[in-house]
């Protein structure tokens, strides 16, 4: 075969179109498109209801209030990354808010023992990902619902939470506290924290790995159809097992970022964390019944979240619960669309 | 076309040794396949079945459903694994494990069911898993121009960027075949892959697979249109109960003579029901159902059928003919497109299932295990189930009076074992029909939709079933009979509809019908009749 390893030729082009329209065919057309246009409209969405928050609320417009989207939802951002991939191919993650709470809960206690930080993260990355891997496992080997494994997942990795510790233990560990106080001073006398930088680390290698690798576009083969899938000779078993395992490293990876923001570790924190991140995935564009999304748009369904809830906190007079109506009225109209779009396309 | 020969040729021993001997072309076959026998729990599902492929040669493997043509093709395809025989590709032996590993071999294959990715673009299902790379990440332009590069081989004028799923079945097909084509297979098998196409997607179709068998690509090709089989193939491998009947060479084959020995001639031995067929006209003007141009769009062309009272209609065809489209129509099961229905002159619409039961239409299914029976169940809560659901759940029916008709139906159809409480799946597959049919009886149905009832279980249940829809008829019921082998068919029916490609092609009376007559109209589309 003879490919030509010249300069990127320009696309051809098809003449007598307008850019807007040949950008709406294309839109039309590609499966990246239809996944791009989910993605816009989350995009859309996010700045509509910032530019109102901006028009309704005094100070709502300063850099700092978008930035603090991130620093308040590093942690959320990389569990729906990891979700995310659970969620393309089908699957459902519902033992993440779980994990990140024992992730919190196993650092803080061995960092009060006095072990050294890096082997504490490398050990609660560890677990986190060999509980992923071992529920991917039993969904694929033992054929089971994603959703009743992982909900035992849930149970168990909340209930080792209860037997490590009942209390709230305080993070005094040097290398956390520095991460967590220092920033990343930004121009316009604005910052990030380093965990945003982390997220954001994790979102672009995620959008690699979904769409330049075969181990991505079997993720999404296995979302279109997995007995397919099967017969084109992908490796569908061992891609399953992959995406809990990497959502499990995700889901830890989120607890070490909260232990972080929070710098204490507690049986009790991240209740109902993995709804947020599910919540997120599919406010992104990304299908529940898979095959279809784009981890840009779980980073931006996590902003959408994250601006709801600032912009019912500026209000200060609606009770933070305006926030969980908001988000399910919300998810329920993502849904929706995305049912009567599927249902034209199929 | 030779002439047809006798139609009486062959009490059993067809002529097909000498048919291989005349045949054997020049070049050697790509696949051989020989002695090939699979065994499933309690049936033989192959018995010692030989298939050759040559490269540049379209070849139809035929047959009636349940002759084994899915389990030779996944035998070969490394689905299924096979008991006795041997497989081998370009001379040297090969068992294969698993799909891959038969598609590593150059054996691809392209299902009914398009086994692709709808969410993923045109070039990626090409593609998929053999992705070209640079530096670790999968070159999309190299992608592309492969994919381009395949398509312009079979002349597909196709965007590769454009998402699989919104093109319509007969392109993802296509774009199938166009991912064997990248795998350079040898061997391409296409298993009723024209099933839901119309006329000019075919046309296309063939288009394609005549470019690959100029290419020296060896076709296996499975369909029920004998139109298509004589259009595109060379060369056709009759199967029938799990046996090869002969390998011949299209040309050399009547359509007449393939029909024969597709549906063999066995069952003519089996002794004749007591049942003269009635008088063409029926006494009552009006019947108890009268179907009106009714169709369903890609299922069956609007068709017309009167069931008369206390008569039996039958409904014969190759299977794919659309017998069971047909039947499903009058039962609600799937809504009709076109046309209209009368229950006793009183137009009425079947929506669903529930429908056609309020008006008392029974449906026995041609799935039996999937339809029909419920295998955890008891048989005495199989029979009561429809009588049950008929009553409503909230007047129960009392224990006694419950075990009482089951006993009675029990009896009557002489189910065996004699055992209301045991489960239904451990019966076989005749006794568990005979269990379907007493949960429809007690319902009392005036219309009764009988789909294959006697498929798959042993002579004796057979005629046990054929002797009760005769009595059935004669009291007074309606009944409607579908089945593979013409000679139930002729045997049972007043009437007999003759469907062809999922249209009715003919409309004769059971007293004259005989079964050449019945086979020319199946085969000739009623062009001769």
């Amino acid at each position: 075969m003879t490919v030509t390893d010249t300069a990127p030729a320009p696309a051809p082009q098809r003449p007598g179109r307008s850019a807007g329209r040949s950008a709406y065919a294309w839109l039309r057309r590609t499966d990246t498109g239809s996944s791009t246009f989910s993605v816009l409209v989350t995009a859309v969405l996010l700045v509509v209801l910032f530019g109102a928050g901006t028009v309704r609320y005094e100070n709502f417009g300063y850099p700092q209030v978008a930035l603090n989207l991130l620093v308040d939802n590093a942690h959320l951002i990389v569990l729906a990354v990891g979700m995310t991939f659970v969620i393309l191919t089908g699957g459902i993650d519902l033992s993440s808010g779980a994990v990140v709470a024992l992730s919190t809960v196993v650092a803080a206690s061995l960092l009060e023992k006095g072990w050294a930080a890096p082997l504490v993260i490398a050990l609660v990355l560890a677990i986190g990902t060999l509980l992923g891997w071992a529920m991917g496992a039993a969904v694929h080997h033992l054929q089971l619902q994603p959703f009743i494994v992982t909900l035992a997942g849930m149970f168990l990795a909340r209930g080792l939470c209860f037997v490590i510790s009942e209390p709230s233990i305080p993070i005094r560990d040097d290398l956390f506290t520095g991460l967590a106080q220092n920033v990343v001073e930004l121009p316009g006398n604005t910052y990030l924290t380093y965990a945003v930088v982390i997220a954001l680390v994790v979102v672009a290698v995620a959008a690699f790995v979904l769409h330049r690798t075969r181990f991505g576009r079997t993720v999404y083969a296995i979302g279109g159809n997995e007995q397919s899938a099967g017969l084109m000779g992908l490796a569908v078993g061992r891609t399953k097992v992959a995406v809990y395992a990497i959502s499990g490293f995700c889901s830890a990876l989120g607890g070490l970022l909260f232990s972080l923001y929070i710098l204490s570790g507690w049986s009790l924190h991240a209740i109902g964390m993995e709804l947020d991140a599910i919540a997120a995935v599919v406010i992104g564009g990304t299908l529940l019944t898979g095959g279809s999304g784009l981890v840009l748009g779980s980073l931006l369904g996590v902003l959408v979240l994250g601006t709801i809830q600032s912009l019912i906190s500026f209000d200060g007079g609606l009770s933070s619960w305006w926030t969980k109506i908001t988000i399910g009225l919300l998810l329920l109209v993502f849904v929706v669309v995305q049912r009567v779009t599927t249902r034209r396309r199929r | 076309m030779p002439a047809p020969p006798p139609a009486t040729t062959g009490g059993g021993a067809p002529l097909l040794l000498e048919t291989h001997a005349m045949s054997t072309p020049a070049p050697s076959p790509v696949v051989e396949m020989s002695g090939i026998t699979i065994e499933f729990p309690g049936v033989r599902a192959l018995d010692g079945v030989g298939l050759r492929l040559f490269p540049g040669e379209v070849h139809a493997l035929m047959g009636e459903n349940g002759a084994g043509k899915s389990t030779l093709i996944k035998a070969l395809t490394g689905v299924y694994r096979y008991d006795a025989g041997t497989v081998t590709v370009d001379g040297v032996p090969q068992r294969f494990g698993t799909p891959a590993e038969a598609q590593g071999a150059g054996i691809s294959t392209v299902y009914q069911e398009v086994n692709l990715c709808p969410n993923l673009t045109v070039t990626e299902n090409i593609v998929l898993g053999r992705e070209p790379r640079r530096r670790g990440s999968i070159d999309r332009r190299a992608s592309r121009e492969r994919a381009r590069r395949v398509l312009g081989e079979l002349h597909l004028d196709l965007d590769p960027g454009s998402v699989l799923g919104r093109h319509p079945i007969a392109v993802q097909q296509l774009v199938a075949i166009a991912r064997a084509v990248d795998t350079d297979a040898k061997v391409l098998v296409l298993d009723e892959p024209t099933s839901s196409l119309d006329a000019g997607e075919v046309a296309e179709l063939f288009r394609v697979v005549r470019a690959l068998r100029d290419r020296g690509v060896a076709v296996l090709f499975v369909s029920h249109f004998l139109d298509q089989v004589y259009e595109i193939s060379d060369r056709m491998t009759v199967l029938r109960n799990g046996r090869l009947v002969a390998e011949h060479r299209t040309a050399e084959l009547s359509r007449l003579q393939l029909v024969q020995e597709m549906i063999g001639r066995e069952l003519s031995t089996l002794e004749h029901l007591d049942r003269e067929p009635s008088a063409d006209t029926p006494t009552d003007a009006v019947p108890r159902l009268r179907a009106r141009r009714l169709g369903r769009t890609g299922a069956i062309a609007p068709t017309d059928l009167d069931v008369h009272a206390g008569r039996v209609t039958g409904l014969a065809g190759l299977l794919g003919s659309g017998r069971t489209e047909l039947t499903r129509l009058l039962f609600g099961a799937d809504r009709a497109t076109s046309g209209s229905l009368e229950v006793d002159g009183r137009p009425v619409r079947l929506r669903t299932p529930r429908a056609a039961i309020a008006e008392g239409i029974a449906f026995c299914s041609e799935d039996r295990k999937g339809e029909g029976v419920v295998g955890d169940l008891t048989v005495r809560d199989n029979v009561l189930l429809a009588l049950q659901a008929r009553r409503g759940w909230l007047r129960r029916i009392p224990r006694k009076q419950g075990d009482e008709l089951v006993a009675k139906y029990m009896q009557a159809l002489d189910v065996r074992p004699a055992d209301p409480d045991a489960l239904i799946r451990n019966l076989s597959g005749g006794n568990q029909q005979k269990v379907l049919l007493a949960r429809w009886l007690l319902t009392e149905p005036r219309l009764l939709l009988l789909d294959e009832p006697t498929r798959g279980i042993d002579i004796g249940a057979k005629a046990q079933i054929q002797a009760l829809v005769s009595q059935l008829a004669a009291e007074g019921m309606s009944v409607v009979f579908v089945s593979a082998e013409l000679e139930e068919v002729l045997r049972i029916s007043d009437r007999i509809t003759v469907l062809r490609d999922h249209r009715a092609v003919a409309d004769v009376p059971g007293s004259t019908a005989t079964l050449d007559s019945v086979v020319d109209l199946i085969a000739s589309g009623g062009d001769r009749a």
